[in-house]
C-alpha cells in the first residue's frame, strides 16, 4: 500500500488537547513526553520479543482459574443446578450475585470511554482502553452467569425472540428478556467501541511491528486504517456516535439488571429507587475495579508517567461521589423499611440488620459506606497503596452487597414457614473463582498482545511545545 | 466290562505309578496299556453310547433320535398354569386403555381395617382412596394408607424364600415344613409354636382353630406392639367383658380426649376425624360449637385442634379423669391437681354435663385401663351408651393382653420347649419388649419360619423367610374396628412371589397348593350357610364391588352398670417421664421403609427422616439440652441415646419417644434412619416410663425440618375470629383488614372466563394437620422424594405442604396450634406469570396457573416471585428414571417431571380433564363435585372444597361468601383463587385468664 502523506500517528490538529500541569494537580502525563517517547513506551510493551517472566506466572496463575471455570461447568451441566447450594426460598444466588456485580463492573469501561468522553475529560484518555478491556471481559463473565443458572442451560436460546415452530415468542412482561436484550445490546456495542478504539493504534503496530506474521495479523486487524484526513474525519464522527450510542446504555443496562428485583414483589427487592441505585452502585464498582487494575500494571510496566497521580486522585473521586449515592440508596432502604409501615419490608430489614446474614450486611456497610470516607483526604487520595486497598475493599463490598440484597430478600419473605437460609456450596465459590481466573487471563493476553494505553490518544495530551519534529519513527 | 478281566480305574494306576518316575515311568504306562482292561477303560471314560450307536443298525438309531428329540422338546416345558389370557385384539371387557377402574378392597391394619378404592391403570395400582361405604374410611384415608402404594412396589421387598440367607424355594419350605410337622405330630404338634399379630381376618381366625384342633398342643401366641390391650382390660373391668368402645364423634356436642390421638392413633381415627369436624361444623348465625377438650402426655393434631388443651404428664392423666368423673357424681376419688389442670377438668365436667347423652369421652391406648374403665363409667353416667359411644364385640374373639402373649412365648423358648416357631408377619427381633432379650430367646427354636414383608431384622435370625404378599395383592378377608367385613381383593399378582398368610397356614394343614382365594371363599361360604351357590356368587361379588359386607358389623352389646373400683388414685411420678408412642409416620416401624411416610413432615415437629427425643423448651431449659444435643435415657438400667427436639406445647418434664425407627435391617430406606425406641421398652411398661434420667452427651446430631420459623412472626397467615363474632357480628370477623378490600390496580387486562373458573376453599377450622392429603398429592402427582440431606438443603419437592404455626398463649398458658394446607394458590393475578421469560407458566382460561414443563428453561424466577413459596425445583434428577417397578406405580395421567424444570400443584388438572371428557360424553355441563382433588378426596374431615366460582350455587363459592373467608396475602393483589375460612375460636369463658 503506498504511504501518502498522511501518517497514522499524526491525529489533526483538532485533536490535540493543549493540557498543562494545573497548579496543585499533578498532570495527566508526566512532562518531558513526545510523541516518539509515548508511542515508543506503550508499543514496546507488546512488541517486544522477551515476555517478562511475571506475565507468564500472572496468565499461568489466572489460567488455572480458567480450567477450575471448566471444571465447575462441566460438573454443573453434569449434575445440575443442585451442586449450588440453591433452594427454595433462596432460589437466586451465587449465579445472580455474581452476574451483577460483574456486570456493575462493567459499567466503568463504558463510562469512562464513552460518557467522559463526551464530556471532554481528557484525562481520562490514559485509562480509557484497558477499562474498556475491562468492560467487555468483565460483561463476558457477567454473561455467563444467567446462562448457567438455568435448570436446562441448554434451551437458553428460547429466550431470544427467533421465528420457530413453536410459533412462540419469549414472554415480554419478564425483566429477565428485558435483560437479555440489554445485556446482549451492551456486549455487542461495548465489544465495537473497544474495537473501535483500536483501530488506529493497530495500524502503529502493524508499521512497528519486526515479524512478519505479526504484521500480517495487526494488518488485519486495522483493517486498512492508513491515518489519512479523511479516515481521522470519519474516525471521529463515528467514535463520537458510538460514544452517544453507549452513553445511554450504561444508564440502561444496570437499570434493566434493577428491574429484576424491582419488578418482583420480594420485599427488599420491590423498591422504585433501584434503577438509580443499581446505575451508581455499577460505577463505584467498576471505578473501583479499574483502579484495582490501574496500580498494579503502571507499576508493573512502569506506566506512572501515563497513570499519574490525577487520573488516581478523579477515580477516586468518583469513587467517593458514587459511593455517597449508594450510601443514599442503603439510607432510603432502611427509610422505605420504616415508612412504609408494611410489615414484610420492615420483617426483611430487621432480617438484614439483625438475622442470619447480619455480618455481611454489616461488612457491606464497612466496607461500602465507611471505608471510602477516607477518600475525603487528599493524603489518602495521594497514596498509592492505600487507594489501591480500599478499592479492594469496594469490590467486597459490592459483592457483598448484591449478597444482601439477593439472598437476605429470598431467605425471608412473606410466609414465616418457608424462611430458610443459603450457603454457598465449594461449587459456588469455584464458578466465581473461575470466572475472576478467566477475567484476569484475558486481561493477561490484552496487555501483552494489543496496546493497554491508547497511544494516539495519549499523543493528543502532549503539550504542543514538546513536539519534536522526528516524533514519527 | 465282563468277568475275568481285571478291574482298572484310572485312581489304582495314578496310585500305581505314584513312586515311579523316568524310564521305569514310561514302562508301567505300557504295561497297563496292555492290559486288556485298558482299552475298556479308555472305551468308558469317553462316552459309552458313541460305540452302542455305531453298533445298531439304521432302526435303532432312528429311534433313539426320534426319543431324543422327544425329550429334548420336554426339557423346555415348565406346566403353565391354567389361567386363561385374553388377546387384545377384542378388548377386554371394561378395560379402555387411559381409563382407570377402581376395585374397593381393605388395607388390614392391627386396630381394625380400612378399606379403600384402588386406581388401577391397565391392571396396576396406581392411587388408593378411601371407600365411602366402608365404615372406618367414608371416603377418606390416612397418610399411610396413600402410602401402601409405595409400599407395594418397593423393591426392596424383591426376596423370594430364603433358607438361612440363600434363595430357596416355596417347595423346599414345604418340605422342611411337613418334616417338622411329622416330627411333631405324633406328640399333638406339642413343640410348635405360632407367632402372629393380631387376627383381624376371619379366615386367618378359622384356619388358627382348625390348626389347634388338629395339633392341640400346638400353642398360638400373639405379639403386636401397638394394640389396644388396655381398652380391652379396662372395659372388662367395668362391664365384665372385653368390648371394644366405637366412638360416634358426629353425634357429639363436647369432648373430652385424655391423651391418645382419637385423630391420628385409633383404629377408627378417619372415622373420628370425619365424625369429629363434621360436629364442628357452624352455619353462619349459629353461635354452638361443641367444645373439645384435651389433656395429653405428647403432642398431636388432636390436641392441636381442641379448643382446651393442657399438657400434664402421664401419671397426671389418671388423676384429671378422675376429678371428672368426680365433678359428675361418680364415687371415685380424686388427688389433688396442679391449678391448671383443676381448672381444665372442672371446665370439661361443666361442659360434659351439659352436654349430657352427646358427651363423649376417649382414652388413649396408652392410658391405664383404669382411665379406660372410668370413661366407660362417666359415658353410663351421662347417658351416652348408645348415642355418642357404642360397646362390640373384639374383632379377635381370643383377644387377650398381648405382652402376655409373646412373654409366655419366649419362657417356653428359653425352657427348650420349642422345636419350631412360625411366625407370621410382624418383626418381633426388632419390636418384642427389650426385657425379654427375644432375639436370644428366638434363636433357640430349631426351624424359625418368618413370614415378612421384607427381609427384616426377624428375618435375618430365621432358618426360612417367607416373602409376604402385600394387601395389594392378596385373598384374605379383614374387618375394621365395628367388625365390618371386608374382603381383601389383589390388584395385581404378587409382584415379588409373596405368599399370604392364609397359604402359609393351609400348608401347615397340609393344603399344599390350595390358593387364598380358594380359602377365603371356603370361610365365607361357611360363615354365610343359608346362602345356595347362585345366591353366594351374588353375595362373594357384592362383597367384592362394595369393599364391605353387608350386616357383618358387630351389633352392640348391651352393659350391666360399671364397676366401678378403682381404689385410691396412684401417686404422680416423680422426675422424667416417657411417653412412648406409635410413630404418625412409621406407625411401628411397619412403614420405616416407605421413602414417602420418611419424608412426610411430622406433625407438629415438622421433622422428616428421623424420630427424636420431643421434650418441652422449658425442660430442655432445666436439664441444659437444645435441639440436636444427643442425649442419654436411661430407665432401669436401660439405656438409649437420642437427639431431642425442643417442641413448644409439649407437657413439661416428659419425653416423647416414637416407636419404629433405628432399623438395623430392614430395607434401603429404614435401616439407620432414627432410633429405637424399643429398646426401653419393658413388659411392665409399654407406654409410660416414669423415673427416666436424660443426659447430655458432646454429640451433636442434624435433625432436619422443613419449617424453622415457629411463629408468624407478626402476620397473619392464619386469621382467627371469636365465634361469637362470626355469629352474630359476621361483619367484623376481619377487623382491621375488612373483608376482599384490596385494591384492584394491575397494568394489565383481566381475564374472562366464559366457562368454568376453579377456585377452592380449605376450612382452618377442620385442618388437623394429619398429613394424609401431602401423601395423597405426592402420590396422585409423582412427586419424588429427595432424601434427608436435600431436605436439609430447603429442597423437599412436596407440591402441597401444611404449615404449623404457635401462636403465644392469649389464653391462660394454652399455646394454640395452627394448620394451615399450602398449596398453589392458582392467583388470578399470578405473580410468577409475569416473571417467566419464556411463557412457562401461565394462565388457562378456566383461571388454573399452569405450568408448561417442556417449556421451562429453569430460571427460578417464579419461585422467588411467588409470595407463598409453593413452587418447587427438581435441583437434580429427583425423579427416579430407572427402577422398573417404582415406574409401574406412577400415575401415568401425570408427567414425570426431569432435571432442570419447576413444578408445583396444578389443581389435579388431569381430575378436572377426566371429569370434562366425562361430561362431554355424556353431552352436558361438568357439575359440582364432578372434579374431586386428590387433597379433597383424602381429607378425613373434608376441610378443603373445590370447583367452580362461576357458579355461584357451588359448593366452593357458597364456602367463599361465608363472612370468615380470606385469601392468604390477598393485599398483595395477587387475588389468590384458594382462599381459606379462618378459624373461630370458642373458648370456655371459665378457662379465659384473669379467672
Amino acid at each position: 500500500m503506498k504511504r501518502d502523506e498522511e501518517n497514522p500517528a499524526h491525529p489533526p490538529e483538532k485533536w490535540r488537547k493543549h493540557k498543562r500541569g494545573q497548579a496543585g494537580r499533578p498532570p495527566v502525563i508526566a512532562p518531558g513526553h513526545t510523541n516518539a517517547t509515548v508511542t515508543e513506551q506503550i508499543a514496546k510493551i507488546v512488541l517486544r520479543r522477551d515476555t517478562a517472566r511475571g506475565w507468564y506466572v500472572g496468565l499461568a496463575i489466572s489460567f488455572l482459574g480458567v480450567m477450575l471455570l471448566f471444571a465447575s461447568i462441566g460438573w454443573l451441566l453434569l449434575r445440575g443446578i443442585g451442586v449450588w447450594g440453591l433452594n427454595v426460598p433462596v432460589a437466586w444466588g451465587f449465579a445472580i450475585i455474581n452476574f451483577v456485580w460483574w456486570v456493575g463492573i462493567g459499567h466503568a469501561g463504558t463510562l469512562i470511554s464513552a460518557i467522559l468522553l463526551l464530556f471532554r475529560q481528557e484525562w481520562r484518555t490514559s485509562i480509557n482502553r484497558f477499562a474498556e478491556a475491562m468492560t467487555l471481559f468483565a460483561v463476558a463473565c457477567a454473561g455467563l452467569f444467567p446462562l448457567l443458572h438455568l435448570g436446562r442451560p441448554w434451551l437458553a436460546y428460547w429466550l431470544l425472540p427467533y421465528p420457530n415452530t413453536m410459533a412462540l415468542m419469549p414472554q415480554f412482561r419478564s425483566p429477565l428478556v428485558w435483560d437479555v436484550f440489554a445485556v446482549t445490546t451492551y456486549a455487542t456495542v461495548s465489544a465495537l467501541f473497544w474495537y473501535m478504539g483500536l483501530i488506529p493504534d493497530l495500524a502503529t503496530l502493524r508499521d512497528r511491528a519486526k515479524s512478519k506474521p505479526w504484521k500480517v495479523a495487526y494488518g488485519l486487524l486495522a483493517m486498512g486504517w492508513r491515518g489519512a484526513a479523511r479516515h481521522w474525519e470519519r474516525y471521529e464522527r463515528a467514535y463520537l456516535l458510538m460514544a452517544g450510542l453507549a452513553t445511554p446504555l450504561v444508564i440502561s443496562v444496570h437499570t434493566v439488571v434493577s428491574f429484576d428485583f424491582a419488578v418482583s414483589i420480594v420485599p427488599g427487592w420491590h423498591a422504585t429507587i433501584f434503577p438509580p441505585y443499581f446505575v451508581a452502585g455499577a460505577i463505584y464498582s467498576g471505578f473501583a475495579m479499574v483502579m484495582t487494575l490501574a496500580i498494579p500494571l503502571r507499576r508493573f510496566y512502569g506506566l506512572e508517567d501515563f497513570i499519574t497521580m490525577r487520573h488516581l486522585q478523579n477515580m477516586a473521586k468518583v469513587i467517593l461521589a458514587t459511593g455517597m449515592i449508594v450510601v443514599y440508596g442503603y439510607a432510603m432502604e432502611l427509610f422505605f423499611a420504616w415508612y412504609s409501615a408494611n410489615p414484610y419490608e420492615q420483617g426483611m430489614m430487621q432480617g438484614r440488620l439483625f438475622g442470619p446474614y447480619r455480618e455481611a450486611y454489616w461488612t457491606l456497610i464497612a466496607c461500602n459506606a465507611l471505608a471510602p470516607q477516607l477518600l475525603w483526604f487528599r493524603r489518602v487520595r495521594n497514596s498509592v497503596l492505600t487507594l489501591f486497598v480500599l478499592s479492594l475493599i469496594v469490590n467486597v463490598g459490592m459483592w457483598l452487597e448484591r449478597f444482601v440484597i439477593v439472598v437476605t430478600s429470598l431467605s425471608a419473605d412473606y410466609l414465616p414457614s418457608s424462611w430458610d437460609t443459603y450457603t454457598g456450596t465449594k461449587w459456588d465459590w469455584s464458578l466465581y473463582l473461575g470466572t475472576i481466573g478467566l477475567f484476569l487471563a484475558l486481561l493477561f493476553l490484552f496487555i501483552r498482545f494489543l496496546p493497554m494505553i491508547s497511544i494516539f490518544e495519549m499523543r493528543t495530551l502532549i503539550p504542543t511545545g514538546a513536539e519534536t519534529p522526528e516524533d514519527e519513527h | 466290562m465282563s468277568g475275568g478281566i481285571r478291574q482298572l480305574d484310572l485312581d489304582a494306576i495314578r496310585a500305581e505309578l505314584a513312586g515311579t518316575h523316568g524310564a521305569d515311568f514310561w514302562r508301567r504306562i505300557q504295561e497297563f496299556v496292555d492290559e486288556p482292561g485298558f482299552q475298556e477303560l479308555l472305551r468308558r471314560t469317553f462316552p459309552s453310547q458313541t460305540g452302542r450307536w455305531l453298533e445298531g443298525d439304521r432302526r435303532t438309531f432312528l429311534r433313539l433320535m426320534a426319543g431324543s428329540l422327544a425329550v429334548a422338546g420336554l426339557g423346555a416345558c415348565t406346566r403353565q398354569p391354567e389361567e386363561a389370557i385374553v388377546p387384545y385384539a377384542s378388548r377386554p371387557e371394561a378395560l379402555i386403555p387411559g381409563v382407570p377402574r377402581f376395585f374397593a378392597t381393605a388395607l388390614p391394619r392391627p386396630t381394625g381395617a380400612l378399606g379403600v378404592l384402588v386406581e388401577s391403570h391397565m391392571n396396576r395400582p396406581t392411587k388408593i382412596e378411601g371407600n365411602p361405604e366402608h365404615p372406618a374410611s367414608l371416603g377418606a384415608t390416612d397418610a399411610l394408607a396413600q402410602a401402601e402404594i409405595l409400599t407395594m412396589y418397593d423393591p426392596d421387598r424383591a426376596s423370594p424364600v430364603l433358607r438361612l440367607g440363600q434363595i430357596a424355594s416355596w417347595d423346599d419350605l414345604t418340605a422342611a415344613l411337613e418334616a417338622m410337622l411329622d416330627r411333631v405330630s405324633h406328640d399333638g404338634g406339642r413343640g410348635l409354636r405360632i407367632l402372629s399379630g393380631h387376627l383381624d381376618s376371619p379366615t386367618a381366625i378359622a384356619q388358627r382353630s382348625r390348626l389347634l384342633e388338629r395339633l392341640p398342643e400346638a400353642v398360638w401366641h400373639d405379639w403386636e406392639p401397638i394394640d389396644d390391650a388396655n381398652v380391652l382390660e379396662g372395659v372388662q373391668a367395668a362391664f365384665g367383658e372385653p368390648l371394644q368402645p366405637v366412638h360416634e364423634f358426629a353425634a357429639a356436642r363436647c369432648f373430652l380426649a385424655l391423651d391418645g390421638d382419637f385423630l391420628m392413633d385409633d383404629g377408627l381415627a378417619v372415622r373420628n376425624a370425619r365424625g369429629f369436624a363434621a360436629a364442628r361444623q357452624v352455619e353462619v348465625g349459629a353461635d354452638f360449637r361443641p367444645r373439645s377438650y384435651v389433656a395429653e402426655a405428647s403432642v398431636g393434631p388432636s390436641g392441636s385442634i381442641a379448643d382446651h388443651r393442657v399438657g400434664a404428664r402421664p401419671s397426671e392423666l389418671e388423676g384429671v379423669l378422675r376429678a371428672v368423673g368426680k365433678a359428675l357424681g361418680l364415687a371415685v376419688t380424686a388427688p389433688t391437681l396442679r391449678p391448671r389442670l383443676a381448672r381444665f377438668a372442672a371446665a370439661a365436667a361443666s361442659d360434659l354435663e351439659a352436654a349430657g347423652e352427646r358427651a363423649l369421652v376417649t382414652v388413649g391406648r396408652h392410658c391405664h385401663p383404669r382411665l379406660h374403665q372410668l370413661a366407660a363409667a362417666i359415658h353410663q353416667r351421662l347417658g351416652a351408651i348408645g348415642t355418642t359411644v357404642t360397646f362390640v364385640p373384639p374383632i379377635d374373639p381370643r383377644e387377650r393382653a398381648r405382652a402376655r402373649g409373646i412373654t409366655a412365648l419366649v419362657g417356653a423358648l428359653n425352657a427348650g420347649q420349642v422345636d419350631a416357631l412360625i411366625v407370621l408377619g410382624g418383626n418381633p427381633v426388632y419390636d418384642a419388649p427389650s426385657d425379654l432379650d427375644f432375639r436370644a430367646a428366638y434363636l433357640k427354636a430349631q426351624l424359625r419360619v418368618h413370614l415378612g414383608l421384607y427381609v427384616d431384622e426377624t428375618s435375618q435370625l430365621s432358618t426360612w423367610h417367607v416373602a409376604l404378599a402385600h394387601a395389594l395383592e392378596s385373598w384374605s378377608d379383614t374387618r375394621a374396628l365395628d367388625g365390618t367385613a371386608s374382603i381383601v381383593q389383589p390388584l395385581i399378582a404378587p409382584l415379588y412371589a409373596g405368599r399370604t398368610t392364609h397359604e402359609l397356614l393351609a400348608t401347615l394343614m397340609g393344603r399344599h397348593g390350595v390358593g387364598a382365594y380358594d380359602l377365603v371363599r371356603e370361610t365365607w361360604r361357611a360363615l354365610r350357610p343359608e346362602l345356595d351357590d347362585g345366591a353366594f356368587e351374588v353375595f362373594w361379588k357384592t362383597s367384592l364391588h362394595d369393599g364391605v359386607i353387608a350386616g357383618s358389623a358387630f351389633q352392640p352389646v348391651g352393659v350391666r352398670p360399671a364397676r366401678l373400683d378403682l381404689g385410691a388414685p396412684p401417686p404422680f411420678a416423680n422426675g422424667l417421664e416417657v411417653a412412648l408412642r406409635a410413630d404418625p409416620n412409621v406407625f411401628d416401624g411397619r412403614y420405616a421403609n416407605n421413602a414417602w411416610l420418611q419424608e412426610t413432615p411430622r406433625p407438629l415437629t415438622r421433622l422428616v427422616w428421623d424420630n427424636a427425643a420431643l421434650i418441652s423448651p422449658s425442660t430442655a431449659a432445666a436439664l441444659g439440652v437444645e435441639s440436636g444435643d444427643v442425649c442419654t435415657l436411661e430407665h432401669e438400667g436401660r439405656s438409649l441415646e437420642a437427639p431431642v427436639w425442643l417442641t413448644p406445647g409439649h407437657p413439661d418434664d416428659v419425653v416423647t419417644l416414637h416407636l419404629g425407627y433405628g432399623h438395623w435391617a430392614f430395607g434401603s430406606v429404614a435401616n439407620g434412619v432414627g432410633f429405637d425406641a424399643y429398646r426401653l421398652r419393658t413388659t411392665a411398661n409399654l407406654w409410660n416410663l416414669a423415673g427416666v434420667t436424660l443426659r447430655r452427651t458432646e454429640q451433636r446430631y442434624a435433625l432436619v425440618t422443613v419449617q424453622e420459623q415457629l411463629s408468624m412472626e407478626g402476620r397473619r397467615p392464619v386469621r382467627t375470629a371469636p365465634l361469637a363474632v362470626f355469629a352474630h357480628e359476621p361483619d367484623n370477623v376481619f377487623p382491621i383488614h375488612g373483608h376482599h378490600d384490596y385494591g384492584d390496580a394491575s397494568m394489565y387486562p383481566d381475564y374472562e372466563y366464559p366457562g368454568y373458573s376453579w377456585g377452592m376453599v380449605i376450612d382452618l377450622n377442620s385442618c388437623t394437620g394429619c398429613n394424609a392429603c401431602m401423601v395423597a398429592c405426592q402420590s396422585e402427582n409423582n412427586v419424588p422424594v429427595v432424601g434427608k440431606a436435600e431436605v436439609a438443603l430447603g429442597r423437599e419437592m412436596h407440591w402441597l405442604r401444611i404449615d404449623r404455626y404457635y401462636e403465644e398463649p392469649v389464653r391462660g398458658e394454652e399455646l394454640l396450634v395452627h394448620h394451615q394446607p399450602l398449596l398453589c394458590m392458582h392467583c388470578e393475578r399470578a405473580p410468577c406469570e409475569v416473571v417467566c421469560p419464556v411463557a412457562a407458566t401461565v394462565h388457562g382460561d378456566e383461571g388454573l396457573n399452569e405450568m408448561v414443563y417442556n417449556r421451562c428453561v429453569g430460571t427460578r424466577y417464579c419461585s422467588n416471585n411467588c409470595p407463598y413459596k409453593v413452587r418447587r425445583f427438581n435441583f437434580y434428577r429427583y425423579a427416579d428414571f430407572e427402577n422398573e417397578t417404582k415406574k409401574l406405580g406412577a400415575n401415568p395421567d401425570v408427567t414425570i417431571r426431569s432435571r432442570g424444570v419447576m413444578e408445583k400443584c396444578t389443581y389435579c388438572v388431569q381430575r378436572i380433564n377426566h371429569a370434562r371428557i366425562e361430561a362431554k360424553l355424556e353431552e352436558r355441563e361438568i357439575r359440582d363435585g364432578d372434579v374431586v382433588t386428590a387433597c379433597q378426596q383424602v381429607c378425613p374431615t373434608r376441610a378443603i372444597t373445590f370447583g367452580d366460582i362461576n357458579d355461584p350455587n357451588s359448593a366452593v363459592s357458597r364456602l367463599k361468601a361465608r363472612p370468615n373467608d380470606y385469601g392468604l396475602l390477598e393485599e398483595l393483589g395477587t387475588k389468590p383463587r384458594t382462599t381459606y375460612l379462618a378459624k373461630l375460636l370458642n373458648p370456655n369463658p371459665e378457662l379465659e385468664p384473669g379467672r
